[in-house]
Parts: C-alpha cells; sequence; structure tokens
C-alpha cells in the first residue's frame, strides 16, 4: 500500500485552493504584507470556502474532511504567501483543534460554529517571554476563587490573538502541584475582551508581516470555573499532542513556500538573459533549481507520510518531526537559492521571493525549533 | 423552482489552444479543460436565487466523457443534479444541433422555471445557444444580463451595452443568459466536493433523446472550418527617441492608429 497519488476529492480542493490563492491572495498580498496590514477580506472568503473548517465535523460547522485536507489547503496557500497560511494554520490547528479534542459539548456549540466558519478566530497561548518549548517554564498561573479561574502571566508570539474577529486565547496555566512536586498545567479558554487580558500592541516582524502576532498579558484576568478546557492537569498532554499535529500542518505550509520558490524561479530563469542567453541554460540554475525540486518533492512526501500515520490512528510523533524539520529545511534553502536566483530583484520587495525569503525563517523556529525536533527523533529512537 | 443551468467545459483560456489537423475541430488534448467561466457564474445566479428562495438547480452539459470534470465542479459549488449528454456522433456539432441536443436534453426533466446561461463561450465565442433555445423551447429570453432577480412569476434583468442600461423582464419559464459582471462565483467547499461526487448525473446518447444522428455531428454542420492557421507571433513594437517631443510622437502614433 504505498500510493502517494491524492485521491478523487483532496485533489479536487488542492485544485480549488491553488485557484484561489493565485486568483485572491496573490495578486493584493504584497501590499499587505508591505503595510504590515491584516487581510480580513481574504481571511473572510477563506472562511466562505471552509478552509478553517476543513478537519471539523459538520455538527460542528465544519466540512467533514480531515488533518490531511487542511494540511493541502496549506500547501497550496504557502505557495503563494505564508501570512495567510499561517492565519489558516494557526486558527485552526491552534485555534480550533484543541477545543474540538478537549472541549465539552457545551464549549464546542459556544465556539466551533463561528470559529470554522472563519467569521472569529482563536489564537493559543503557549509559548511565554521566558520559555516555548520548555513548558516546565511556564510561569502563567491559575487560581480558582469563588468559582473563577484567575490568570496571572504573560504569553508570547501569538498568533491571530489580536485581529478585530479574535473569539477568544486558549492559554495554558500553572493550576497547581503535582503528587510528585512538578507544576500542575491546565488549559483554560478566555474570552476576548475578559478584563484582566490585555492584548500588547503587535510585534514588527522580519516575515508574516499580514499576519497577526501579539504579547498577551493576564492580570487578575477571572473567567468561569467551567472555561477550563478538558481535565485539570492535563495541559501538558494536550498541548504536546497539539504540537505533533501542528508540526505536519507546519511541514505542509514550508513544503508550499518551498514549492512556490521553484515557481517563480522557474518563471523568471526562463524569462531573464544574461550574456546572450536566459540563465535557465546555465548549469549554475538548471542545478540549483534541481536541487529546489528535489527538496520540495522529499519535504512533500515527509509530510504526506506523516499525515498518513495520523489518520491511520498510528503513532506519528517522529514522522511528524521529520516533516517538519524536512520541510521547513527545504523552504529555508529554497527561499536562499530563489533569491540568489533573481538577484537584485531578489532583494527586493516587489518580488515574491523576497517576502519568501523573510517568511522562510520562522518555519526553523516556529511549533518547535529546528533543534527540538531533532531532540523529539532522538527521543524516539530511545535515546534519553 | 427547477432552475436549469446550461454548462459547458472549455479549454483554459491561459493554455495553447488550437483546433486539430484531422478536422480543424477544437484539439481537446492540447489544453487544458475547464468549466467555462461565464458558466460558473451562470451556476452561482442559480444558487443565489435557490438561496433567496427555494428550489432545485440541475446542470446540463453537452460535451465528451472528461466534461464530467466540469459538470462535477458545478455540482461541488451546489448544484444539486446533472445531465451529461455525451456521445461520439456529437463530435464537431454546430450551435444549431447543439441547441437541439440541449432542447431535448431539457426535455428530459422536468419543465423548468428558468434556464440560465453564459452569454456567451470563451472557446466557440458563437454566443447563440440561448437565443436558439429560446426558439425551440418558446421560451422568452432576457439575454447578456448584468443582474437578475425574481419577482414572483416575473423574471427581471439588466443588460448593459455601450449605449446603456436595458432594463428587461419576462414571464416565467423563461431562458437568462448572464454576462461578465454578473456576480464573482464562489469557490467549492470540501464539503461540497465531498458531496458532488454523491449527486446524480443522468447521462443520454443522442439516440436515448430521440435526436436523429443525422441532424449533429460535423456532418450535418450548417457551417464548415474550411481553414485555419496559427495566430501569427506578435510584430515587434516602434521604437521612438525622446528628444524632448516623446509626447507629441506618442499623440501621433495614437492618431495613426484612429485611437485619438
Amino acid at each position: 500500500m504505498i500510493d502517494f497519488e491524492l485521491g478523487e476529492e483532496h485533489e479536487a480542493l488542492r485544485k480549488t485552493v491553488e485557484e484561489f490563492a493565485q486568483a485572491e491572495v496573490a495578486p493584493v498580498i504584497g501590499d499587505f504584507y508591505e503595510r504590515d496590514e491584516f487581510p480580513y477580506e481574504i481571511v473572510g472568503k477563506m472562511g466562505r470556502m471552509g478552509l478553517f473548517g476543513l478537519p471539523v465535523s459538520e455538527e460542528y460547522g465544519g466540512m467533514g474532511g480531515d488533518y490531511f485536507a487542511l494540511c493541502l489547503a496549506l500547501e497550496e496557500l504557502a505557495r503563494v504567501d505564508s501570512s495567510v497560511a499561517v492565519t489558516v494554520e494557526a486558527g485552526v490547528s491552534l485555534g480550533i483543534m484543541p477545543l474540538y479534542r478537549y472541549g465539552t459539548e457545551e464549549q464546542k456549540r459556544r465556539w466551533l460554529p463561528e470559529l470554522t466558519a472563519g467569521t472569529k478566530l482563536g489564537a493559543f497561548g503557549l509559548t511565554e517571554p521566558d520559555g516555548g518549548s520548555d513548558a516546565g517554564a511556564t510561569r502563567t498561573t491559575a487560581v480558582l476563587d469563588n468559582g473563577e479561574w484567575v490568570l496571572n502571566g504573560s504569553k508570547a508570539f501569538i498568533t491571530n490573538s489580536g485581529t478585530d474577529i479574535t473569539a477568544l486565547v486558549t492559554a495554558t496555566a500553572v493550576t497547581g502541584k503535582k503528587p510528585d512536586g512538578g507544576k500542575e498545567i491546565s488549559t483554560i479558554l478566555v474570552p476576548s475582551g475578559t478584563p484582566g487580558l490585555t492584548v500588547e500592541k503587535k510585534y514588527s516582524k522580519v516575515g508574516w508581516n499580514a499576519s497577526d502576532t501579539h504579547p498577551l498579558s493576564f492580570d487578575d484576568c477571572r473567567v468561569p470555573a467551567e472555561n477550563l478546557l478538558g481535565e485539570r492537569g492535563r495541559g501538558y498532554a494536550q498541548f504536546l499532542s497539539i504540537l505533533d499535529e501542528g508540526r505536519i500542518a507546519i511541514a505542509a505550509l514550508s513544503t508550499g513556500l518551498a514549492q512556490g520558490c521553484v515557481d517563480e524561479s522557474l518563471r523568471y530563469v526562463r524569462e531573464r538573459s544574461t550574456f546572450g542567453k536566459t540563465i535557465g541554460g546555465y548549469q549554475a540554475i538548471q542545478f540549483k533549481l534541481a536541487d529546489m525540486e528535489l527538496r520540495t518533492h522529499n519535504a512533500r512526501l515527509a509530510y504526506y507520510a506523516a499525515a498518513g500515520k495520523m489518520l491511520r490512528g498510528k503513532p506519528f510523533k517522529k514522522e511528524a518531526a521529520i516533516a517538519k524539520l524536512t520541510a521547513s529545511n527545504a523552504a529555508m534553502d529554497n527561499a536562499r537559492d530563489a533569491t540568489q536566483i533573481f538577484g537584485g530583484y531578489g532583494f527586493m520587495n516587489e518580488f515574491p521571493v523576497g517576502r519568501f525569503y523573510r517568511d522562510a525563517k520562522i518555519l526553523e523556529i516556529g511549533e518547535g525549533t529546528s533543534e527540538v525536533q531533532r531532540m523529539l527523533i532522538a527521543r524516539e529512537l530511545g535515546l534519553h | 423552482m427547477n432552475i436549469v443551468v446550461l454548462v459547458k467545459q472549455v479549454p483554459d483560456t491561459y493554455s495553447e489552444r488550437k483546433l486539430s489537423d484531422a478536422d480543424s475541430t477544437l484539439d481537446r488534448d492540447s489544453a487544458d479543460a475547464v468549466l467555462d467561466e461565464i458558466n460558473e457564474k451562470a451556476v452561482e445566479q442559480a444558487l443565489q436565487i435557490k438561496e433567496a428562495g427555494e428550489g432545485e438547480v440541475t446542470v446540463v452539459c453537452v460535451g465528451p466523457d472528461r466534461a464530467t470534470d466540469a459538470i462535477r465542479k458545478a455540482l461541488s459549488m451546489g448544484a444539486d443534479k446533472a445531465v451529461h449528454v455525451c456521445d461520439d456522433a456529437l463530435h464537431g456539432s454546430d450551435v444549431l444541433a447543439t441547441a437541439k441536443v440541449i432542447a431535448a436534453a431539457i426535455g428530459k426533466g422536468d419543465a423548468p422555471d428558468l434556464v440560465l446561461a453564459g452569454n456567451e463561450a470563451t472557446d466557440g465565442g458563437g454566443g447563440a445557444i440561448p437565443a436558439i433555445l429560446s426558439e425551440l423551447l418558446g421560451l422568452p429570453q432576457l439575454t447578456h444580463a448584468r443582474e437578475v432577480s425574481i419577482e414572483g412569476q416575473t423574471v427581471k434583468a439588466t443588460r448593459e451595452t455601450d449605449e446603456g442600461l436595458t432594463y428587461l423582464e419576462a414571464n416565467l419559464p423563461a431562458i437568462v443568459s448572464v454576462a461578465e459582471k454578473i456576480n464573482e462565483p464562489r469557490y467549492p467547499s470540501f464539503k461540497g466536493i465531498m458531496a458532488a461526487k454523491k449527486k446524480p448525473v443522468d447521462t443520454f446518447t443522442v439516440a436515448d433523446l430521440g435526436v436523429d444522428a443525422g441532424e449533429v455531428g460535423l456532418g450535418n454542420a450548417w457551417s464548415a472550418v474550411t481553414e485555419a492557421a496559427p495566430k501569427p507571433p506578435r510584430a515587434a513594437g516602434q521604437k521612438a527617441e525622446d528628444e524632448g517631443d516623446g509626447g507629441t510622437k506618442i499623440a501621433e502614433y495614437l492618431v495613426t492608429q484612429k485611437l485619438i
């Protein structure tokens, strides 16, 4: 059973998102990026297409698809632009999936219909100023007081947390001590606008400039006790599982960026001439493009394989880490090569490859750095 | 309301389109095939009318086997069912024969309240099907609509021409052809894509429809392509040096082209 051909429905979805990205995103996204502006209209259109509801069942407003469908959509979006791709990625894999996987029936009914429709966005508050991958470093606390959780602390680099349509933040917090003395971490839903939740000024970023990222602070922020997501003390396990899935999504997004570099470069090397012939005729350029194609191919296979394991209900932690590492490397390497192929124009923001270059670096960092991926792979090999 | 939408699969306008060497009909293998964009707009209009009230949208397509892809696209946008007329005998049919076949295919289902079509296909560009169909079915036609609305048993349409806007109306049932500006067609959702697979598609041959095979196909067409040549490559432009009189030179050139 080895078949990497897409089924009819997945292929139809891929083609639809490809057409959408080319027609609706490509012509306008550069301006949003330049202005550091969140593209509400594009997000609305992606919502109407059902992109935010891809892996969610229809009873909660979803499309009844699967996580692989989401990955295909992310790849096609990122082929054109990573800001819109990560808005969907974070909206679904971090905003929706924790609720969908661990929420009570009531929580799901309350939040999911608008989140899957893309009319509202959810954010996931995990990373803190002093700790990302090291969850033990979590400092935000939540204490039960009179039937309410009282949150104090701060979160860093939270995607989709400060848009006009952000509905809630799912925050991890220390809620006590485990019997072994370690931190008990739980996940708590904090609706936007709750007093005590401050969405700080948005970051000035190297890339992903048309996406929304803010620091958050909680200052005696009170929410009802029933806003606990899933079981108390399961926060750590929940986000580890959410991040495993999210790595496949980021791998798909990275593959898209790598493919975008190939697309743009292929077009350019057939048009641009130097010393009397088009630069695509020179072996120096041909080898670069061959390498770029190779990396993209491997990245795609890696995330297809990880998604395949996940959908079959098999353990996929190692495959997800391998996919994320392979694809983010491919994205970074391809972005560097594409920029080089474009020469001076590669350094100009008016060409997409410059944007790809700026957007690629974060892929080696977000949702687990490359070092963390290696750590995970080594652990899966039994090394501790 | 029972709405029929005519859809056609055409070569993608972005790909290289040509006629076959053998019989000067469309070379379908040379280009990617897509649902004609104007038909997407017709489907969108049908869906909007259905969503504003109630009804059923049936797409009717005449085309070869692979036109099922175009039909599937219309179904994944939200149309309810499809009729596909597929028969080798139809190869090379002209607009008259095609319209006869479409009329017969429409006749196979419940009588439509509204037939929607694009004003002209991007490949043949005949633009005659809605009018011929109107004659064959004995229905009023409102063509080149920029806006369409249904009010009770009346359909109203706005037609835009270079001279201005014309406001048209007819009693239902009627045929309406839509123009470029009518709407922005939706992208199919994944739910729609998955649902499309399960929607009924009735496939008919010419014989099934009771159309005489002697009335269709290339041999029975009322017009024939006698010769075809590829478009000559674009000639290099004229270069003019700007010696302080660039504006004048451009103006003079535009005058020679009768553009100003």
